[in-house]
């Protein structure tokens, strides 16, 4: 018999009851992390029908998708900065979890941030772990062994009311990354490179295994990255098995096991890695040597290039000239050049301390072009901490930066960080749907290097070759 | 949730590939409490105007498309976010089934937990009715089966199957609630005990 895969042997582990030709498994979970957006009308179907939040132990609230980036120091002040329907749901949140038990990370937390930063930052989330949240960003969790992935709001009341979720079985997919990565090259590039070869419904239906030397080459934060984005190629979950570099960066936080019971945690981790032999239903190889920066130049992430490429020729299919007429480029031409109004470094995917450092080290001594807006948006109040103590902030701020309180902020505009119609921002966010950052608005992603680089220049640029 | 099981209505036909949850309800309509009126959200920044006006050739805003329920669109329907207000929007704004040849899977899932049968077809039965917008159709939830009656062979490609009758897809749990009108929490409920058993196992 075939050896088990990393999600093969987190899935078993979760099984209370078995699926059947007739009925999906019933799946427990040991995290569900949750926030003001997709919770009210779940937390509404709990009060209907008199239920209560079955393990409140392994709930943790946070407040992120449309929080203000300018500080509020409570709900208080928050009708001076929040637009009304906004302040009334995040003060929904915090009336729910008080009513229902669930710790909350809300104004005034040190703790506060974008809840896939936040998780992984408090040690809630672990190796081996079932991991979900209203939120398909969720994917994010994988980079640590855990089964993790998003849900809509009926799955959230599902969970909140019996720490469980009905799912089928889903099919393994692994992507073998291996070779040294060429210097300037980030793992926001290589998921970018990722999922223009396997396309946005390449990963339907699967969880992906990222393997191999570069992977096991990467920090936390970058694996992060990698796996924040599975969803962008349609991937149910992404996930890493869990190595040394996983335990060095969950020691010592704040709910990880301590003592006796951390050797246990990390006997148990050890096992999970895919066996030798295990079997994916599908397998994929990259070669780490021959990637190079990438942007997107379309409407949806697997429309992506090299920053040194061009604009590729029409392939006939009407969505790929809606695309280009959206985004108001023409095939065949470069995008290096391309001229950017607003630059964008934040969400889930890269607003973490490597990816502020790596921008700070762009912009240091300089100046940002005279015509451009730059949103810098830290993951967390403990990471704008942590950049303002290695004075991070003074660098953004000198370069002409806007330096913000922690949110999703731009990533999806809900908190009224928008970009104008019409305007083209360069973003270090994970989607680039039309009007994703505003209505109109145009959206190229990339690494926090080339948005860095391209604050700088007033266009699109390539970090490697500014001085 | 209203049974399911037969119907029958006209197509209305949005041919883009991999049209995500931000088209169908934009992020800004969100902050939201309730699953409430969605409707008038859905496809906004594609039905209105910058002043709020309704786009006259927008598919949806045709009068032929007046009470459709079954809407087609193309490969790869719903990816993106995990919101729930797209299939609300869907909901509300009348449609009971979406054919395409593929869905992102939260979608999916979030569809079948709200009275909206996502409808998987191969691709030439996809390209006939992307070229047949209006055609009615009959969903049969009960035999799994799409029926196109208002096919004339002489329209039909070479490599559509003669039958009128398209099986699809759909996992009989979901079916059986759909079919019932009632929610999976019921059943969830229902294996309380194993649940506990189960954390006290790992404890």
């Amino acid at each position: 018999m075939a050896g088990k895969s990393l999600f093969r042997k987190v899935w078993d582990n979760h099984i209370v009851v078995p699926e059947t030709a007739d009925t999906p498994a019933v799946l427990f979970i040991d995290l569900h992390l949750i926030h003001e957006v997709t919770t009210p009308q779940a937390f509404a179907l709990l009060k209907e029908r008199g239920l209560t939040v079955r393990r409140p132990d392994l709930t943790l609230a946070t407040m992120d998708h449309s929080t203000p980036t300018v500080p509020v120091a409570s709900l208080s002040d928050l009708d001076l900065v929040a637009e009304p329907a906004a302040a009334a749901q995040i003060r929904q949140l915090a009336s729910n979890c008080r009513e229902f038990g669930v710790e909350l990370h809300g104004f005034g937390s040190d703790e506060r941030g974008i809840v896939h930063v936040i998780g992984p930052e408090l040690g809630a989330t672990q190796p081996g772990k079932t991991v979900v949240c209203g939120d398909s960003h969720t994917s994010t969790h994988g980079a640590f062994g855990a089964l993790s992935f998003g849900i809509g709001t009926t799955e959230v009341g599902h969970v909140l009311a019996t720490q469980c979720l009905l799912q089928r079985r889903p099919k393994t997919l692994a992507i073998n990354v291996n070779g040294t990565l060429p210097t300037g090259v980030s793992a926001k590039d290589i998921i970018l490179a990722i999922i223009g070869r396997i396309g946005v419904d390449g990963g339907v239906g699967h969880v992906i295994e990222y393997r191999g030397d570069t992977i096991g080459s990467l920090d936390m934060e970058q694996r992060m990255t990698i796996c924040n984005m599975s969803i962008e190629a349609g991937a149910r979950a992404g996930m890493i098995a869990p190595d040394d570099t996983t335990y060095d960066y969950l020691a010592g936080r704040a709910a990880v096991p301590k003592g006796a019971a951390w050797q246990e945690a990390l006997a148990r981790w050890q096992t999970l890695p895919s066996d030798p032999d295990a079997v994916f239903d599908k397998e994929c190889s990259i070669d780490a040597a021959t990637l190079q920066p990438m942007v997107t130049f379309g409407t949806n992430p697997g429309m992506v290039i090299p920053v040194t490429g061009e604009i590729p020729a029409n392939t006939g299919d009407g969505s790929f000239r809606r695309a280009l007429d959206y985004m108001g480029l023409e095939s065949g031409r470069p995008i290096l050049g391309t001229p950017v109004d607003v630059v964008f470094v934040g969400s889930c995917t890269n607003s973490r301390m490597g990816d502020l450092r790596q921008t700070a080290a762009i912009l240091e001594g300089k100046k940002i072009a005279e015509n451009v807006r730059m949103l810098i948006v830290p993951g967390s109040q403990s990471i704008k901490a942590q950049a303002e103590s290695e004075g991070l902030h003074e660098i953004f701020q000198a370069a002409g930066a806007q330096w913000r309180e922690s949110g999703c902020s731009m990533c999806l505009g809900m908190n009224g960080d928008t970009v104008a119609s019409g305007q083209l921002c360069i973003s270090t966010s994970n989607r680039n749907f039309e009007g994703r950052q505003g209505i109109g608005a145009r959206t190229i992603l990339a690494s926090p290097q080339t948005a860095a680089a391209s604050a700088l220049c007033g266009h699109v640029a390539d970090h490697r070759t500014i001085g | 949730m209203e049974k399911i099981t037969r119907f029958r209505s006209r197509t209305v036909v949005l041919p883009q590939s991999d049209i995500d949850t931000d088209q169908i309800l934009p992020a800004r309509f969100l902050t939201t409490t309730t699953r409430a009126g969605m409707g008038d959200a859905l496809f906004a920044d594609w039905r209105y105007d910058e002043h709020g006006r309704l786009i006259g050739d927008f598919p949806l805003n045709r009068p032929e498309a007046e009470g459709c329920q079954v809407l087609v669109a193309g490969n790869n329907f719903g990816c993106g976010s995990s919101r729930e207000h797209a299939p609300w929007g869907l909901v509300d704004y009348g449609f009971k089934a979406v054919i395409s040849t593929a869905f992102a899977d939260i979608f999916r899932n979030n569809s079948l937990k709200n009275g909206l049968i996502p409808i998987i077809v191969d691709q030439p039965t996809h390209q006939w009715l992307l070229d047949h917008p209006g055609v009615e159709v009959e969903v049969d939830l009960e035999q799994r089966q799409l029926r196109l009656p208002g096919r004339s062979p002489e329209s039909l490609p070479e490599s559509l199957p003669e039958t009128e009758m398209i099986e699809f897809p759909i996992d009989n749990f979901s079916r059986y609630c759909l079919m019932e009108g009632i929610d999976q929490l019921g059943y969830l409920l229902k294996h309380s005990d194993a649940i506990s058993r189960f954390e006290q196992h790992r404890a």
